[in-house]
């Protein structure tokens, strides 16, 4: 008999599975669910997008990529950045696309991170930056933002968890699961820190394109002085509903887009071609597209924040992604039992707060990728809910 | 396109607070906005989308072609409107193509909507010639799904094995 605790990688062993598959499994069980835990677009790809795709198909063209992906693409990657957030790549050398944002995350940590060099990740936030510092070989240091900043990262909270050791900054916004967003004012804060203590940014903006009000969203290469220092994180996803085409890119400077290459022709080869034709297209086509998605989102975000406020459930206004964060401490729960409660009483599907960090706990995540009449039938579930808990 | 009559078109049961909410504007300006489109004509009445299958099964439905022969001055409109008199008449078109008029009629029978046709549609003076096709299951109308079994959320948690 093999042992094969023996024969298992140590590290691997000793990542945490994500707590959130408990509630996954119980409500997969359940019927008449209904759910706001998804964390995907409701859309489906736009059918001209998903033509392309389809054509690439008939006419044949199944073989591998590029490494760093179709120059076209790499291409429309680059005037697309151009176009909405004025920054400019070069497409030969700064752009590697990969198979979804997540692998340019993994690429980007293993290319920059020594062993014992320090990561530093605002919480709450999506699972895998931890886990992907760790396998890295560096530590991941969290910083625990905070509701009444409205989830934003503030230089005073960066500046109190940087060491000698510091290495990188991940920032994750538009964020999942707060909905927070960094606007320009508050990323020049950030700036300066980075700056101060020659830290390098991985700048997670997949959401970037479900940022409501006002102003669009600002990338934080956009912002003087960071293009040099940082590598951002984007792609097909949640912008054009293409969560499952597996397509996603990174961009910065050559030189660690160049050693990012490198891991993806070892690792993955190159991205999925059928995606990068159907890719080619969204971003030469597709800006209607996310206005309409957007718009669509944003109607449900403001009825959403409205339910949950008028429950009692204090929800600060989310100015991205598409996810609302509202406190449960009223109830007196924690996070982890009002969503069984609610799930086991009213068959509403939730994530628990905690799962994206401890500082989340007194918190649940709310996705609003869901149908007007989706959205209204669980606020009304939820409300019986609190109504016959607070009796 | 305006939203209020998008979101109306989709749910015409959202509150005027919902919908206020929504379009982030105040519940008085949006219950004047709706009385303006319904004085202008623009809403014309509000109601539900029923599958009646499931609640009756002598219900039939046909959707007929009609040409007819213009008349002068008042071109398909006299005849158009004699037909959308009639009860059984659901809804009546004007389209190009091959004939002129569309007519969606109801009946508790296949046999009472071809008496109907035969009896009420083809006597009338200016209807040249008729075409009967009976709707035989509907999936998908006024932009519903009707079998609530066709709308699943096929989204996977992906976390789930």
């Amino acid at each position: 008999m093999i042992d094969y605790q023996l024969m298992l990688n140590d590290e691997v062993k000793q990542i945490k599975p994500s707590g959130i598959r408990r509630f996954f499994d119980i409500a997969s069980e359940m019927d008449h669910v209904i759910s706001l835990s998804i964390g995907e677009p409701d859309f489906s790809t736009p059918w001209h997008v998903r033509q392309e795709g389809i054509k690439s198909l008939e006419d044949g063209k199944t073989w591998y990529s590029p490494n760093r992906g179709f120059i076209e693409l790499r291409e429309e990657i680059c005037h697309w950045l151009k176009r909405r957030y004025h920054t400019e790549y070069e497409p030969r050398t700064d752009v590697v696309v990969t198979v979804g944002g997540s692998e340019a995350i993994d690429l980007c940590l293993r290319c920059l991170i020594n062993p014992g060099e320090e990561v530093l990740i605002p919480e709450p936030s999506f699972v895998c930056y931890v886990p992907l510092t760790e396998m890295a070989g560096g530590v991941p240091v969290t910083i625990q933002t905070k509701a009444e900043n409205q989830f934003r990262l503030t230089a005073k909270e960066l500046r109190e968890k940087i060491t000698p050791k510091t290495k990188l900054l991940i920032l994750p916004f538009p964020n999942n699961p707060t909905g927070a967003v960094m606007r320009r004012e508050h990323l020049n804060e950030i700036a300066e820190v980075v700056l101060e203590n020659n830290l390098m940014v991985l700048s997670d903006e997949i959401y970037s394109e479900l940022t409501y009000g006002d102003t669009r969203h600002v990338s934080f290469s956009a912002i003087e002085g960071m293009k040099e220092r940082t590598v951002v994180v984007n792609g097909f996803s949640k912008s054009f509903a293409m969560t499952g085409w597996r397509l996603g890119y990174a961009v910065g400077p050559k030189e660690i887009i160049g050693q990012m290459t490198k891991l993806h022709q070892f690792g993955i080869m190159s991205a999925p071609t059928m995606a990068q034709y159907a890719a080619i297209e969204a971003m030469k086509n597709g800006d209607s597209d996310i206005d309409y998605m957007r718009e669509q989102y944003d109607m449900r975000r403001r009825l959403i924040v409205d339910g949950f406020n008028s429950l009692g459930l204090t929800c600060f206004e989310p100015e991205g992604a598409f996810y609302v964060f509202p406190s449960i401490k009223s109830t007196g729960l924690t996070s982890e039992e009002f969503c069984e409660k609610l799930l086991m009483a009213e068959h509403v599907a939730l994530v628990p707060g905690n799962a994206f960090g401890d500082c989340g706990e007194g918190y649940v995540r709310v996705s609003y990728s869901y149908s007007i009449k989706h959205i209204t039938e669980a606020l009304s579930r939820i409300a019986h809910f609190i109504k016959s808990t607070t009796v | 396109m305006d939203r209020l009559l998008t979101l109306l078109d989709e749910n015409a049961r959202l509150s005027t607070a919902q919908l206020a909410v929504m379009l982030d504007k105040s519940e008085s300006e949006v219950a004047e906005e709706i009385a303006a489109y319904e004085k202008a004509g623009v809403i014309r009445g509000y109601k539900a989308l029923i599958n009646w299958e499931k609640v009756d099964e002598n219900k039939a439905s046909a959707l007929i072609e009609l040409r007819v022969s213009p008349k002068r001055d008042r071109g398909f409109d006299e005849i158009a409107n004699r037909i959308m008199q009639f009860d059984e008449v659901e809804s009546v078109y004007l389209m190009s193509g091959g004939y002129d008029l569309a007519v969606k009629v109801h009946g508790r029978s296949m046999q009472e909507i071809a008496m109907f046709v035969m009896r009420r549609l083809s006597t009338l003076d200016s209807v040249l010639s008729t075409a009967t096709h009976f709707i035989l299951t509907r999936y998908k109308d006024g932009g519903v799904i009707l079998n609530p079994d066709d709308e699943k959320d096929e989204r996977r948690s992906v976390l789930c094995d």
